[in-house]
């Protein structure tokens, strides 16, 4: 008795010291910055010029002015129409080239090629690949120019003053470069499915699409709910591809801004009073969107299980 | 039950975590800190070291390599060492250049200077250089030092156009900088379009043709008929009409929209109406692109370092590197940007920095050499007058033209007298907020709306 008790305290004393070097960093690098920026959000605490204004304590007056201005709500609008032009098309890519990658009975070749080369886009950097974009896209570039010696058009298209062709270039440059990264984590979750079950199906005489939507789906549940929530996290987080594609703008009128491109603006001043209080709403924004996919998800999936089960 | 509750705060420390990287880079509370001691600090600094001990570093922060070739080009003694280094004397001089791009120049200055106290001596900004659109935010500091302590004196500066000692003058009439060079602006058209569309590259013929603003758009459709366009872009002609205000952008806290600057509006609106002019920003490819003939464009609006140093005379095939353009005044005079040299607060190398702006902006024999081999506009009456007249100068770029007559009488018309600290975010977000009222997508009421809402951003102080 005394024994079994002395061992199982030394694993515990294990896993905390395995768990040093997370909180450790965690701490100082996340919830340090996390809470001051929370504090600073309350403060009056900009320059002007070469002159330092403050840090004044205003109370909730940064986030009065927030929402006083309406940009709030607009930059956030910006936000979540750029990233749902880019996920709904990166996660239906993503599942059909993960289903076909994870089917055996297609006996793909190269599949390990392919799976490499979809993966490829995300490792070249998103300013980078921005920049390019920005270069081939523009008034005098070379898609113009192929699209009037294809004779298409007669004048140059401009890409770069509509909103719809700047926001779907954001768009697209996103689908592009995070489609391979989740084809990879959507394979993984279709190959922990137990292939007892498809042969189950197969025997039982379902076709591919019944397998796909009856079987793959509600199992894949639980990666499709971290899928989800990373992206869209860091699509609230869009910032370096829009900004470069627009060069800070956010043009046209504003349309292709989102919030952190606005919270960055407001670094030209050295505000951090009006920045953290974004910040904080930034968070808080995240938060509930993150709670609400998470809830519908998993009360969805616990029904699945329970049936599962029965 | 407990799982869930477990797994929605793995959740919520998911997200915390990922914002917090974002909200980290914000919030680095560095600036309060450093304020509060230099005030004081800076004046502390402000006394020079004693005599005969000078550093042996001397720092220079700039934006582009231009001062660095004049100081090469021109000052007795300044050896080149490596692109970032040079010599005069035993003096290492250590430049370090920061291009303006997302104001990347201002914000690695600002950081150097609110830390100049502090900094050790040979690692001390002892000059750097600013211009005009945001002159006042450093001029207006004491981390600028009168250039009186540097011993310049009345005399050596009675030569300089009076408009470029008033961009660096403070509230109190302190002197805090100097600048070689003076930026009236002219119209470089490409003689070769001149001569298809109107007949003659002649600048007198083309002046009458661009006499003011409605032969401006008269002659505008003669170009765009011929499959050309008068400008590359509207906001070429921007400094022609913001250089002409009579209210400064911020009066009492307030942005203020000056008539002139709506002048601009509403012709540049037409210019594009009528499909005359493009609405590219300053400095992009679309914007250079008509540096060369394919570009079909017909003129830029600028002063002598746009035309020597920015419109790729050092590229074979564009206009300028075939002398192809020509210059007049056109429809208004105007300036545009300007160099200036400041002395900073704390300098260990006050003589040599003291000679450096005495040697540069006032010794007559060096700037006419800078005049003779880069073509600039110098800021020195007497011999800019000397060379207008001077039959054997031209500049290549403009086919052998001698333009400093046209030069000269510019700069004494240019006023600087409403200038303001806010003047580079009010131009940026002007330009920007416009170009989508230009492009027909928004109303005007709301680009302007727009414009105030970026402005009260960048400096939140303001109002509208």
């Amino acid at each position: 008795m005394k024994n079994r008790k002395s061992k199982a305290v030394s694993y515990n004393k294990w896993g905390y010291i395995f768990l040093i070097p997370f909180v450790a960093v965690y701490g100082i690098f996340q919830l340090v910055p996390l809470v001051s920026t929370i504090y600073n959000s309350f403060f009056e605490n900009y320059r002007s010029g070469l002159i330092q204004i403050g840090p004044n304590f205003v109370g909730f007056k940064n986030y009065l002015t927030l929402f006083r201005n309406g940009d709030l709500l607009f930059y956030t609008r910006n936000t979540l129409i750029m990233w749902i032009l880019g996920f709904v098309p990166q996660i239906l890519v993503s599942l059909l080239l993960g289903a076909w990658f994870s089917d055996p009975s297609l006996r793909l070749k190269f599949d390990r090629f392919f799976k490499t080369v979809i993966y490829l886009p995300n490792l070249i950097m998103a300013s980078a690949f921005s920049m390019l974009f920005f270069t081939l896209f523009s008034d005098k570039g070379p898609i113009n120019s192929i699209l009037i010696s294809l004779g298409i058009i007669s004048v140059p298209f401009k890409f770069m003053s509509h909103v719809w062709s700047v926001r779907g270039l954001v768009a697209f440059m996103n689908f592009i470069m995070w489609f391979g990264n989740t084809t990879i984590l959507l394979m993984a979750g279709m190959m922990g499915i137990d292939p007892s079950l498809y042969e189950a199906a197969q025997v039982d005489g379902a076709t591919a699409t019944q397998i796909f939507y009856r079987i793959t789906l509600p199992l894949l549940r639980p990666i499709l709910l971290y899928v989800m929530i990373t992206s869209m996290i860091g699509g609230l987080q869009m910032f370096d591809v829009p900004q470069i594609l627009t060069n800070g703008t956010g043009d046209p009128v504003r349309k292709s801004m989102t919030l952190i491109m606005y919270l960055n603006k407001h670094l030209w001043s050295k505000n951090y009073g009006l920045g953290g209080a974004l910040s904080v709403m930034l968070f808080i924004v995240t938060g509930i969107l993150s709670l609400i996919v998470f809830r519908i998800n998993t009360r969805t999936a616990e029904g699945g299980r329970h049936r599962d089960r029965t | 039950m407990k799982k869930r509750t477990l797994a929605m705060l793995l959740g919520a420390m998911m997200a915390a975590s990922m914002l917090a990287g974002c909200g980290g880079g914000s919030s680095a509370p560095a600036a309060p800190a450093a304020e509060e001691e230099t005030g004081e600090a800076a004046e502390e600094a402000a006394e020079p070291a004693a005599e005969g001990e000078e550093g042996k570093v001397l720092n220079i922060y700039c934006w582009n390599d231009e001062f660095q070739r004049r100081l090469r080009d021109h000052y007795p003694g300044y050896e080149e060492v490596d692109a970032t280094h040079g010599k005069i004397g035993d003096v290492e001089v250590v430049w370090n250049i920061t291009p303006s791009d997302d104001n990347a120049y201002q914000n690695n200055l600002d950081e150097t200077l609110l830390k100049q106290a502090d900094a050790p001596q040979d690692e001390k900004i002892d000059l750097f250089l600013i211009e005009a659109d945001y002159a006042l935010k450093y001029v207006g500091t004491d981390y600028t030092m009168p250039v009186a302590d540097f011993g310049i004196t009345d005399e050596d500066l009675a030569n300089q156009y009076k408009y470029t000692q008033d961009v660096v003058t403070d509230g109190n009439g302190v002197l805090k900088g100097v600048s070689w060079q003076g930026c009236p602006g002219v119209m470089v058209y490409s003689r070769e379009v001149a001569k298809e569309v109107f007949g003659t590259d002649e600048p007198d013929a083309i002046q009458e043709k661009f006499a003011d603003w409605d032969a401006f758009v008269a002659s505008a459709a003669e170009l765009k008929a011929a499959g050309y366009q008068v400008v590359s872009s509207v906001n070429d002609t921007y400094r022609v009409y913001s250089n002409n205000v009579t209210s400064p952008w911020v009066v009492d806290g307030k942005i203020n929209l000056d008539e002139n600057i709506k002048k601009w509006v509403d012709d540049s609106k037409a210019l594009v109406d009528a499909g005359y002019a493009g609405t590219h920003d300053l400095w992009s490819d679309d914007w250079s692109a008509g540096f060369y003939p394919e570009g079909k464009v017909f003129a830029y609006f600028g002063p002598a370092w746009l035309i020597d140093f920015c419109m790729a005379a050092d590229t074979e095939g564009s206009i300028a590197n075939a002398g192809g353009y020509a210059a007049t005044v056109g429809p208004q005079s105007f300036n545009w940007g300007g160099t200036w040299i400041c002395g900073a607060a704390g300098t260990d190398n006050v003589t040599l920095v003291g000679d450096i702006m005495r040697q540069m902006t006032c010794n007559e024999q060096i700037m006419t050499d800078i005049v003779k081999d880069d073509n600039d506009f110098v800021n020195n009456k007497p011999a800019m007058e000397a060379m207008a007249a001077d039959e054997s100068y031209g500049d290549a770029v403009l086919g052998g033209q001698n333009a400093l007559g046209m030069f000269c009488e510019g700069a004494d018309k240019i006023s600087m007298d409403y200038i303001s600290i806010y003047d580079q975010g009010c131009t940026e977000e002007f330009q920007n907020a416009m170009k989508g009222y230009f492009e027909g997508q928004i109303p005007f009421e709301k680009a302007y709306e727009d414009f105030c809402k970026a402005v009260v951003v960048k400096y939140p102080e303001l109002t509208y």
